[in-house]
């Protein structure tokens, strides 16, 4: 009797609270077609985040051959116009890596959209640069560690089959220098995707954004933050799922 | 070892569902008890109404925790010379938290999370030269008002931007605060009177996208016409509109349960009217010509 009574209780204030959320989920996306705001925004993350990390690899491996090719064979080279070049080189990429992972994004993005571009109108571009820059620095470290890590043997055994220098790097080192480096480069771009969500400092209106307006117009705090922090999981998982893919079929080459 | 570290996991895991457990039932219990005893609650609430209004009037008693944007200036606005947060809006609070005998506590936040942050009880009362609507009104209570305010729109010198209809009928980019009137206004379709979300570029506040302007990203800037003297004030080559958008009053909001300290402040807001404090501190704020 006594537990019927709680059952019946329990029930009916369970489908109240069914009612509530499909209220508060209507009026947070359904309602004047707010879920658009997340669709653009999503679709300005995606596109920031994409050309960002294309640009950071670009920079990064530029970067991290300077800095390898320094710390391994500055001392073999013969004073001259070359030794001088690549010390000049590495100084600036140190002093790049210096700054850049020195300060936080945030800053980072505020001065390039109000000082250094400060004259152009295409916001998008100047977070893409911002980004790509950012994530450069990072990933010239990872690219560099890698590289670092292959035994001193193999390049030596590159040299003696008769390759040059940058034909032992393509065929021989990067390769497995990859192979070692896959996790923690996927680290670095899924902390690029989830730091794309300070744009919003600066007018875009990319995910997290996307969020805050919804928020701004419902006052419900709750929905719009779940759904964001939901939508970049999947896109985190998603990509986790890729990587890990190219890590097996790249392991299936050691036997 | 491993055994030692799955004794502490499954501990953990124990305590926590135990907890989750304890949470449910105290919330089951007093739900029922509210139900039966709610006539009970209410007398007694009457009965002892003033021992209730020092112990539940305020999310933290004693306190007033009012959360504002301080980039409103001359609502609010952080001094240079005194490094506190000054203003209309600040001075009026303080004088109602006196009336009220409660401490003012002022919580800087984000503009567009104030309204959610209050119907949470983390803050009393909003309190950021917040404009009257009936979509905020849906989630809040509002004070009545204490003053009005324009919407004005920035551009800089020499703009083709002559008045409202050239600004809504070109291609411009129009700068705003996330979550303002000025905000809302703007994101309407042009066949509502606005200028659509593609033209809408949402900055957190003012600041930043006055900078924005005077940097020639955006085009225009609509926001009130106080905090618009002040930026303009502040940055030579831009200019407001001598048209107005939209006049609009200004209120507090309240938690919508607590609708004794919604009482309570528009008695002190009534008297402190009466007695010229509100006057005078808008005043000082915004002398008036002649």
């Amino acid at each position: 009797m006594f537990y019927c009574k709680v059952d019946y209780r329990v029930l009916l204030s369970f489908s109240d609270w069914l009612n509530k959320w499909k209220d508060r989920l209507y009026l947070n996306f359904v309602a004047s077609g707010r879920y658009k705001y997340l669709l653009r925004g999503l679709w300005m993350t995606l596109r920031i985040t994409f050309f960002a990390v294309l640009l950071g690899i670009a920079l990064g491996v530029v970067a991290a051959i300077i800095r390898s090719t320094h710390d391994k064979i500055i001392e073999e080279i013969r004073p001259g116009f070359g030794k001088f070049l690549l010390r000049f080189f590495n100084l600036i990429v140190k002093l790049y890596l210096t700054i850049i992972r020195g300060t936080p994004v945030v800053v980072q993005l505020m001065i390039m959209y109000y000082v250094i571009f400060a004259s152009s109108t295409n916001a998008m571009m100047v977070a893409i640069l911002a980004f790509g820059i950012n994530s450069g620095a990072y990933v010239a470290e990872i690219i560099r560690s890698g590289i670092m890590s292959i035994d001193p043997g193999q390049f030596e055994a590159g040299r003696s089959l008769g390759f040059n220098y940058i034909q032992t790097m393509i065929y021989i080192i990067i390769p497995q220098a990859i192979k070692n480096i896959l996790p923690a480069l996927a680290n670095e771009f899924i902390v690029l995707i989830k730091e794309t969500s300070v744009s919003g400092y600066v007018g875009i209106m990319e995910l997290t954004r996307g969020g805050d307006v919804i928020r701004s117009r419902t006052f419900d705090a709750f929905p719009p933050l779940l759904a964001v922090a939901i939508i970049y999981l999947i896109i985190v998982v998603f990509f986790t799922k890729l990587v890990s893919m190219l890590e097996r079929r790249m392991r299936n080459s050691e036997r | 070892m491993k055994k030692l570290l799955t004794r502490i996991v499954s501990f953990g895991l124990i305590l926590c569902m135990a907890g989750a457990m304890a949470a449910c039932s105290t919330k089951s219990t007093t739900t029922t008890e509210a139900a039966k005893s709610e006539s009970e609650t209410q007398a007694n609430a009457e009965s002892s109404s003033e021992t209730a209004a020092a112990a539940g009037l305020t999310s933290q008693s004693g306190k007033l925790v009012m959360a504002t944007n301080a980039f409103f200036p001359p609502y609010e606005y952080h001094d240079e010379a005194t490094n506190e947060i000054m203003g209309i809006d600040v001075e009026i609070a303080g004088a109602v938290a006196k009336k009220l005998g409660l401490e003012l506590v002022i919580e800087d936040t984000q503009f567009d999370s104030i309204i959610a942050g209050v119907q949470m009880k983390k803050y009393d009362i909003g309190m950021a030269g917040m404009t009257v609507t009936d979509e905020r009104k849906q989630a809040v209570n509002f004070t009545s008002t204490y003053a009005t305010g324009i919407q004005s729109i920035i551009v800089k010198e020499g703009s083709e931007i002559k008045d409202i209809d050239t600004l809504l009928s070109g291609s411009y980019k129009v700068g705003v605060q996330t979550g303002t009137t000025g905000d809302m206004y703007m994101s309407f379709p042009p066949e509502k009177g606005g200028v659509g979300e593609d033209r809408v570029v949402r900055y957190s506040n003012g600041n930043d996208a006055v900078l924005a302007l005077s940097t020639g990203k955006i085009d225009a800037v609509v926001i009130d016409n106080e905090p618009a003297k002040s930026y303009v004030a502040a940055n030579p080559g831009l200019v407001i509109l001598e048209t107005p958008f939209a006049v609009e009053d200004y209120a507090m909001c309240v938690n919508k349960d607590n609708t004794e300290l919604l009482d309570k402040i528009n008695q002190a807001l009534k008297e402190l009217t009466e007695d010229g404090t509100i006057p005078a501190i808008i005043e000082k704020y915004i002398p008036s010509k002649g």
